[in-house]
């Protein structure tokens, strides 16, 4: 039986179409309905039977988080991709607006919980821009530190999940012994190992503590020799190179029209960082180069991820010889508690603490946004202020939600074992999808 | 094997060292050399222009933003390639508009340009969809459909994303929506519960689809009562 | 399927001669032995607790010297359900759907807070504590757990594993939830236990 039949599921929305029925998506579609979805290729039409269905997730140990993908094939081809998300909605943007600044600091930490202080300082920047603080100089190459080291991490959890998924499993445990010298250095300094909430509005929770430097200095010294021991593993294997190159290409404007961003756009050919096009924290006084694939594979995107790890230790060398000393949060009552001890003996300091924790800092009514070149892309905040403790609207642009996005052109035509390692490929954390 | 052509950034003639903005103020300051443009293009569709903490808000007639938006695509003066992030902004003080919110970035120009367009609350919200002209709108559009209850006309697939379809509180991130939902904690189980993990799509709605009119009429009348198979 | 069954009040007999031989007590301790040193984990990693677990299944904390370095990622093959990070209400027949495939003995830990009581997350969206789903054995306080706390919950879990006995009918019993109202305990209990704690006006207040 050759025939291919349309059947068409009704959608349960309002979405109607412009003859005021329900919009309809053909499942197995003979001619081009919809226009989100193109008629699939007829491969080899005299071989054509039925196409199946098959459902991968939301609990699958190889989608990275509660991801489902509803793939049709045609025999091991993918001809369509379905991704359905929001499995781990959580109502993060609702409860900013019941949280004051620094109190929403914590949910930074479990939107992308691979880029914990990243996410922490990215937010704490924005509030910054609202109440129109400068923050200290050592404070601004405190924050380059723990940026970088958390994309060292992300990136690491990206390479151990990735090389799992496609069938090597050394490289997890080598990068997961490396994230727990991460976790020793970021528990040193916050007290916690993953969801650090290392920033405040102003400032850092915590300085330093003495002795920080040098266990940092240890990092950087062996890190590079696991890395290089990860690259020897993978880069000229014939498996990994067999498995990675030539999937999932996107051309570069299709990668800057999908909104793709990150190691994601650089893979695809577009020389955009935005740690060097809209620079934040001094970031364009730090000599760092930028890794640009040419060919938008899996394989272009994995270099690119290890050469950008090489460059954040070369960033976090110049960040230790250039970091002055002085005050870690900037002198500001409007949002930084008072010491302690002054807290407990001076009335005006006694009422600045008062003030700042049962009502918070209160900003000027304005809009920032901040976006930061996060580990999976373009991370931005945006929030809305209209003069209370709590903001009006906290809006979080998730770069893996708009690289998934991508993902039903990226796969169609592979086989299914290659949806894996194009998925695995786009680095996503559904935290951050769905949040 | 031969490689893509690199795209760089901030090809454009003339363009400023990119540097770490300093002392920016609240308001005031330079604006986006697009918004003069957008004024001489659009004219009385430009409603206003801001600068608040050095970002460059411009203020458009809702009914012209496919327009306005196509046309900072398209025009090589502009060329604002990346679409950002598509969202909404509900205030506290209900008498104030929706605003849906666009973030365009250019770069050739490394410009950053946000627009504005306000929808009255009063009547059904809908504005046109970007997604023909960036296809990164597909989902920020329809996570803000899900979201506020905006519609995107010309949105190829407008359907909830983050939340299930039948999802019947309402829309998470308008004001009138309590924070702990509107249903008692057992009723939202309850609801979630009875949803089924695996619709859209799954082989058994194919293949019930397709056999039914083979299947014997009991079981033919026990389906469409709702009967369900597996676990 | 679908069918009620009011949970029986069984009677564990306790008569020594016939439940509580020589032999019936080494088998036990030799079945309980086997389970409780090889319970394979079933990941059910939703969020950051999940990179935690990962990190305990990693070399530094090893979750191979408890026997558990095999994840049973197929239901039908693991032992212990491990909910690690928040479960939101879209994801709950999927966790109730994946508990029903596990077959008996079968054991759930929750780690972290958000899957033991909703966490940080008292919203529209997620579901206040995966209790009210499927029932739970061991939970794991903990924003994510350290490592060291999921070490001791396993080890919790293995005593309790080890005081199994084979003659207690009841333990490996499954109550199946009434299928008109879907739970397991009825709705003014998962109210209770969902309603807000302590002085939680400021939480539930936006703007002031």
């Amino acid at each position: 039986m050759a025939t291919k039949r349309t059947i068409e599921v009704e959608l349960s929305t309002t979405g109607l179409g412009a003859d005021g029925k329900p919009q309809r998506i053909p499942l197995v579609s003979g001619d081009t309905g919809g226009l989100a979805l193109q008629a699939p290729p007829a491969l080899e039409p005299e071989l054509e039977g039925e196409h199946m269905l098959i459902n991968i997730g939301p609990q699958h140990p190889a989608t990275h988080g509660v991801l489902r993908l509803v793939l049709e094939l045609d025999g091991e081809t993918v001809v369509r991709c379905i991704p359905h998300i929001g499995y781990l909605h959580c109502g993060f943007e609702k409860i900013g607006e019941y949280r004051q600044y620094n109190q929403i600091i914590p949910w930074t930490d479990r939107d992308d919980y691979l880029n914990c202080i990243g996410n922490n300082i990215a937010f704490a920047m924005g509030a910054e821009k609202l109440f129109g603080i400068e923050i200290t100089p050592r404070c601004t190459v405190l924050r380059v530190v723990g940026m970088e080291l958390s994309r060292i991490a992300s990136h690491l959890v990206w390479m151990g999940t990735t090389g799992i998924d496609i069938g090597a499993f050394t490289p997890f445990l080598w990068s997961f012994q490396e994230r727990e010298n991460i976790y020793n250095l970021f528990e040193g300094w916050v007290g916690a190992r993953l969801t650090t909430s290392a920033s405040r509005v102003g400032g850092m929770a915590a300085d330093i503590p003495d002795g920080w430097l040098d266990g940092l200095k240890a990092f950087v010294r062996t890190f590079p020799k696991t890395l290089s021991e990860c690259d020897r593993m993978l880069t000229r294997n014939s498996i990994w190179v067999g498995r990675t190159v030539g999937l999932g290409v996107m051309n570069p404007e299709e990668a800057l029209n999908y909104g793709l961003s990150g190691p994601m756009l650089r893979a695809s050919g577009v020389d955009y960082d935005l740690r060097k096009d809209f620079p934040y924290l001094d970031y364009e006084t730090y000599d760092f180069e930028v890794p640009v694939g040419v060919h938008g594979d899996v394989y272009d995107r994995y270099l690119v991820r290890m050469e950008e790890m090489r460059q954040s230790v070369r960033i976090i060398e110049q960040a230790i010889a250039r970091l002055p000393d002085g005050p870690v949060n900037v002198d500001d009552p409007r949002v930084i508690l008072p010491p302690k001890h002054k807290a407990t003996s001076e009335m005006e300091s006694m009422i600045h603490h008062f003030k700042n924790v049962m009502e918070g800092p209160r900003p000027a009514i304005g809009e920032s946004y901040v976006a930061v070149e996060a580990p999976k892309g373009e991370k931005g905040y945006y929030m809305v202020s209209d003069g209370t403790a709590k903001p009006v609207r906290w809006r979080i642009r998730p770069p893996s939600f708009v690289n998934l996005s991508a993902i039903p052109k990226m796969v169609e035509g592979h086989l299914l074992s290659d949806v894996i390692a194009i998925n695995a490929s786009i680095d996503i954390v559904m935290g951050e999808i769905d949040r | 094997m031969s490689g893509f052509t690199v795209i760089e950034a901030g090809t454009a003639p003339g363009l400023p060292t990119p540097a770490t903005p300093k002392n920016v103020p609240h308001r005031g300051g330079d604006a986006n050399p697009s918004a003069e443009a957008l004024k001489a293009q659009f004219g009385a569709a430009i409603a206003r222009v801001d600068v608040v903490w050095g970002e460059t808000n411009v203020t458009i007639d809702s009914a012209r933003a496919l327009d306005i938006v196509r046309w900072l695509h398209d025009d090589p003066s502009q060329s604002y390639e990346y679409l950002s992030d598509v969202t909404a902004v509900e205030f506290r003080d209900r008498g104030m508009p929706i605003e849906m919110i666009w973030h365009l970035r250019s770069i050739k120009y490394r410009r950053f340009l946000r627009l504005k367009a306000p929808l009255a609350t009063g009547q059904p919200l809908k504005i046109s969809s970007v997604w023909s002209v960036y296809k990164s709108a597909d989902w920020l559009e329809r996570e803000c459909y899900d979201m506020f209850g905006i519609v995107f006309e010309g949105h190829p697939d407008l359907r909830r994303i983050l939340l299930w379809e039948q999802y019947a509180e309402g829309f998470p991130l308008r004001k009138d929506f309590p924070l702990r939902g509107r249903f008692s904690r057992a009723e939202q189980l309850r609801q979630a519960l009875a949803a089924n993990p695996e619709a859209r799509y799954s082989m058994e709605e194919l293949s019930i689809a397709d056999a039914f009119q083979e299947l014997p009429l009991d079981m033919r009348a026990r389906i469409r009562g709702g009967e369900s198979t597996g676990e | 399927m679908g069918l009620i069954q009011a949970p029986t009040p069984s009677v564990v007999s306790v008569d020594p001669v016939n439940s509580e031989g020589w032999i019936t007590t080494r088998l036990d301790f030799l079945v309980n032995w086997g389970r409780a040193n090889s319970l394979w984990p079933m990941p059910f990693g939703t969020a950051c607790c999940a990179i935690e677990f990962m990190a305990t299944a990693a070399s530094k904390f090893d979750l191979a010297r408890f026997g558990m370095e095999r994840m049973g990622y197929s239901p039908r093959q693991a032992d212990v359900l491990i909910c690690a990070g928040r479960v939101p209400y879209k994801l709950a027949p999927v966790l109730r759907r994946i508990w029903q495939q596990m077959s008996q003995p079968k054991w759930a830990i929750s780690m972290g807070a958000c899957a033991s009581t909703g966490g940080m997350f008292d919203n529209y969206a997620v579901v206040q504590g995966i209790d009210t789903i499927i029932p739970i054995d061991v939970y794991v306080p903990g924003c994510p757990p350290r490592p060291e706390a999921l070490i001791h919950a396993i080890m919790m879990l293995q005593k309790k594993v080890m005081k199994d006995r084979m003659s207690d009918t009841a333990a490996r019993e499954e109550m199946e939830p009434d299928p008109t109202s879907q739970l397991y305990i009825p709705p003014s209990l998962i109210n209770t236990l969902s309603e807000q704690f302590g002085n939680s006006i400021p939480q539930t207040r936006s703007g002031q």
